[in-house]
């Protein structure tokens, strides 16, 4: 295994690892609001990263650069979705139950 | 209606990409991984999204009903038509070699026909659809 290989394996880990502690949140995470971070926030990075490492895996072609196109997509729908969520949740009313510290 | 400023912003970059990305699957279907049926999703997920972001009412008026109940029987007519064109040609229905000059193109053409019907039958069923049912839900 090459050494441009190896990056492309540390990306892909990387990016598999964020998004494993994406699925821990947004299971053991107590509210709505809490869950939505996990996994809003998350997502765009560990695609980016697992985009990065595949289109490095594949160097200078036609599929990197629909790679990239993906990674666009995801990059401008991700984060909307995440809003269109929250911003729903909130005007509908949903707030985050008061926490009972003892 | 909640009106969003960020979501209005992103629909109106995301639908044409959506529908390019139709297209595109629509044409790619013959010789690579896609079709007609999948195509014809896509499509439709782009006026679900406009249907979303800025009303059913707005949808209605870019997308009118009657014309999207016209459009879904056009391409039953495109699938059919096609069939009756091969066995007009004096082949089996739906036996796309006399269509072209070469059985090549005739099977190219023939299949590309059949797969612009299909996508045009399940895209505007598909908005039809998301349509009546949000018609549904205000009433």
């Amino acid at each position: 295994m090459s050494i441009s290989h190896a990056l492309a394996v540390l990306l892909l880990s990387l990016g598999s690892g964020l998004l494993i502690v994406a699925g821990i949140g947004l299971l053991r995470f107590p509210h709505f609001y809490t869950r939505l971070h996990a996994a809003g926030v998350i997502d765009t990075l560990a695609a980016g990263l697992f985009l990065a490492g595949l289109a490095w895996w594949f160097g200078p072609t036609l599929g990197s650069v629909k790679l990239l196109l993906i990674f666009v997509f995801l990059l401008f729908t991700s984060p909307t979705a995440c809003h269109a969520l929250a911003a729903t949740a909130w005007a509908s009313g949903l707030r985050e139950p008061a926490q009972n510290k003892e | 209606m909640h009106d969003s400023l960020i979501l209005r912003v992103v629909a109106k970059f995301l639908i044409p990409v959506i529908v390019l990305f139709g297209l595109y699957v629509v044409f790619h279907g013959k010789l690579g991984p896609g079709g007609a049926f999948q195509a014809g999703v896509i499509l439709a997920s782009a006026l679900i999204v406009h249907m979303l972001v800025f009303g059913p009412d707005e949808t209605r008026r870019v997308a009118p009903v009657a014309v999207l109940r016209g459009l879904a029987a056009v391409g039953v007519l495109l699938y059919g038509g096609t069939g009756l064109i091969s066995l007009a040609l004096g082949a089996n229905y739906l036996d796309y070699n006399p269509i072209g000059s070469t059985p090549v193109s005739g099977q190219y053409f023939g299949i590309l026909l059949v797969e612009i019907g299909v996508c045009i039958t399940v895209a505007s069923t598909m908005a039809l659809l998301a349509l009546l049912f949000a018609e549904r839900v205000r009433t």
